[in-house]
């Protein structure tokens, strides 16, 4: 177990190398491949109307008229040990981990980000919890139940919650909860640690919103699996020995269906805790999410490379959680 | 006669579905004594299987349809209450299935899941439930029992597995035991251990055992009695004797013919039946054999009219066939000289002929063929 453990860590930390490879392919390889020079890069850097002096000094003080490869070493150790940027003039510290400045704010990357994660963790982790409760649990009775009027209609729902995007059912919530009838009013982001009730009372419409979509999803997840499983041979020595039905359900069923939605689920937490795109904006909080969509909209390169590196960094990450939970359920993982 | 085990009488299992009813099981009787082996033989699709899923009450959740008496010990299952069957099952009735793999839960391991068989129906803490598990193991032959029993089913082996299901089975020590193909997903070497296991523990514990097959060479070894089933009916019954000696239904010629034999050097090959199981929605009329039937043209059409009666042919050997003894016999005998001259013609010398009908004679083997 621990040898599983300590093996998948050494993957995990393969996989970060190689997606900072990747990332700094796309920022800074790319655009050479596509014929610019580091003087042009450089450019993009400087804002409107740059002077000559000006790039250029930009262009060593971010390195780029170094060679690739230590360009990629300088933008590692960036991350890892922080960087000085050296101006000629003055020397700037930007600490670890360190995705450079933002065009326009000026201010390093990373400490923007981290002041817009708790807002990210926040809808991730609530949603999560609404969607794998309800999803699971409508997906189990309908498996139970199929065919009755309970699994019709929820399955036509969950059909309805796959096919209805964020900014249809955020909207139409805005409109009838927050101004029709304002139960949940002006809807800011309050950080848990200052007001717990106002954080949820004012997350309450993305969590369901958000929840909606997915716990649609492991309704229909959970049902098939269910399903699939309730006719397995094992599920029938378990009555055949006699136990109660119960038993046989949840002791025998359950376990097994529910299994590979556990790695569904921890792909899906990674993917929104890099950012519920739609949701943060349909609702204008200000997460991870938010934070990409501006930087995007402002072409701004280091704040697009960092969220990069932190979404994949959450994704991989929830994939090693995964898979050493699945050791811990499935044993046939662990030998 | 004594009270009977268990008394099946006029069982029908049918299934509706949309493209009509599967008559799976149709009218189908027998007895079964405490401590015997009743062997149930057929292709596919002959209800055998259904038929003890029927007697175990595992046919939930599915919309069966079971009408007839099953009766174990004097208690009726058909119509009994569900909780009332769930009580039996395991501790008065248990199965063992053909796959021993998909048949354990992957998730737990083989000491919990024989343990979890013996707590239902025991008043017993979780350490003697875990005791009682490693004793059941040790009894099945898994050697280190006490640490084999914390392994999860994938490290067992195939025939490991069919042990530990088998201890599973017997850890309430049931009056009856039904094995449904219990060595058909296994290695040949393994399939002898098995049955002789099977044949060792019910000497043991005195259980009645049904044992399901497809494979007239495995009843051979253990049964007393033997059902042959055809489209959920009964083709034949008899004693093991009887009919491996005198076979009186062309089905169960039939299956005798395409059987493997390796205690005869038979040279000629192996027989099949012609045809294939007939659907269940849509069960031939008349004989449900016939259109398969070498014979059915010599019944002057009853064959494709009447469904033939159960006639004993000999005390407790029951056929259901419209060939009068007669034409058995002849029809028989026929087959067996042109199996013999087959044979011949495929040997190199003659030696080896005359050999292999010493041999046979001499096996005394309850498979010898016939008047052969």
């Amino acid at each position: 177990m621990i040898t599983f453990i300590i093996r998948r860590l050494i993957a995990t930390v393969f996989l970060l190398i190689v997606v900072s490879m990747i990332t700094f392919a796309i920022f800074f390889l790319i655009p050479r491949l596509a014929g610019q020079n580091s003087y042009q890069l450089a450019t993009q850097y400087v804002g409107r109307n740059p002077s000559r002096v000006a790039v250029l000094q930009i262009e060593a003080k971010l390195g780029l008229d170094k060679p690739l490869y230590v360009q990629y070493g300088d933008f590692l150790k960036g991350i890892v040990l922080g960087v000085h940027y050296n101006a000629g003039t003055s020397v700037t510290y930007c600490p670890p981990p360190c995705f450079g400045y933002s065009f326009k704010s000026q201010q390093p990357v990373w400490p923007q980000m981290v002041s817009d994660l708790p807002v990210t963790i926040s809808l991730a982790i609530g949603a999560a919890v609404l969607w794998l409760v309800g999803g699971v649990a409508i997906g189990i009775v309908s498996a139970l139940r199929r065919g009755t009027l309970f699994d019709r209609f929820s399955m036509g729902i969950a059909l309805a919650g796959v096919s209805l995007p964020i900014f249809f059912t955020g909207l139409l919530s805005l409109a009838l909860f927050s101004y029709k009838w304002p139960i949940f009013p002006n809807i800011t982001f309050v950080p848990f640690t200052q007001n717990p009730l106002l954080w949820a009372r004012n997350l309450v419409l993305p969590w369901v919103c958000l929840a909606f979509l997915y716990a649609a999803l492991y309704a229909r997840l959970t049902r098939a699996g269910m399903l699939e499983t309730m006719s397995e041979d094992y599920i029938r020595t378990a009555r055949a020995k006699g136990l109660p039905e119960r038993t046989v359900i949840f002791k025998h069923g359950l376990r097994a269906a529910l299994t590979p939605i556990l790695t569904i689920f921890g792909m899906d937490l990674g993917l929104l805790l890099g950012g519920a795109i739609i949701t943060e904006y349909t609702f204008s909080l200000h997460g991870l999410g938010l934070f990409t969509i501006l930087a995007i909209q402002n072409q701004d390169l280091p704040e697009i490379l960092g969220v990069t590196m932190l979404a994949a960094f959450f994704i991989v990450i929830a994939n090693l959680v995964v898979d050493v939970l699945y050791a811990f359920v499935d044993p046939r993982v662990r030998h | 006669m004594a009270e009977p085990l268990l008394d099946v009488r006029d069982l029908r299992v049918q299934f509706p579905t949309d493209d009509g009813l599967v008559k799976a099981v149709d009218g189908l009787s027998f007895r079964l004594e405490k401590g015997e082996t009743l062997g149930i033989v057929g292709e596919s699709g002959s209800g055998k299987s259904v038929t003890s899923l029927a007697i175990m009450g595992l046919h939930h959740g599915s919309n069966a349809q079971i009408t007839g008496h099953i009766e174990l010990d004097g208690e009726e299952l058909v119509g009994a209450p569900a909780g009332r069957v769930r009580e039996l099952r395991g501790s008065k009735m248990a199965m063992i299935f053909q796959d021993p793999l998909s048949s354990l839960h992957p998730y737990y391991t083989v000491g919990a899941q024989i343990a979890e068989a013996y707590l239902v129906h025991n008043h017993v803490g979780k350490k003697a439930a875990r005791q009682h598990a490693v004793d059941m193991l040790g009894r099945v032959g898994i050697p280190q029992p006490a640490a084999r029993a914390d392994d999860y089913p994938h490290q067992f082996s195939g025939g490991m597995r069919q042990r530990a299901m088998i201890a599973m089975a017997l850890s309430c020590d049931p009056e009856l035991l039904i094995a449904d193909e219990p060595t058909t997903a296994l290695d040949v070497t393994v399939q002898a251990q098995i049955l002789d296991l099977i044949w060792d523990l019910q000497q043991e514990y005195h259980s009645a055992v049904m044992i399901i097959t497809h494979d007239l060479g495995v009843v051979a070894e253990l049964s007393d009695d033997i059902l042959v089933m055809y489209a959920g009916r009964m083709a034949e019954y008899g004693r093991a004797e009887d009919i491996f000696d005198e076979p009186g239904h062309p089905y169960t010629w039939g299956l005798l013919a395409s059987m493997p034999r390796i205690d005869e050097a038979r040279l000629e090959r192996l027989v099949p039946i012609k045809g294939t199981p007939p659907s269940l929605i849509d069960v031939p009329s008349g004989c449900p054999f016939h259109p398969r039937c070498r014979y059915a043209d010599q019944t002057g059409g009853r064959s494709q009219d009447e469904v033939p009666a159960l006639r004993d042919v000999a005390p407790g050997h029951r056929v259901a066939c419209h060939l009068t003894a007669d034409q058995r016999r002849t029809m028989r005998a026929a087959l067996l000289s042109a199996d013999a001259s087959r044979a011949e013609a495929g040997t190199a010398d003659a030696g080896a002929a005359e050999a292999r009908a010493a041999e046979a004679g001499a096996a005394a083997s309850p498979i010898t063929g016939g008047d052969a």
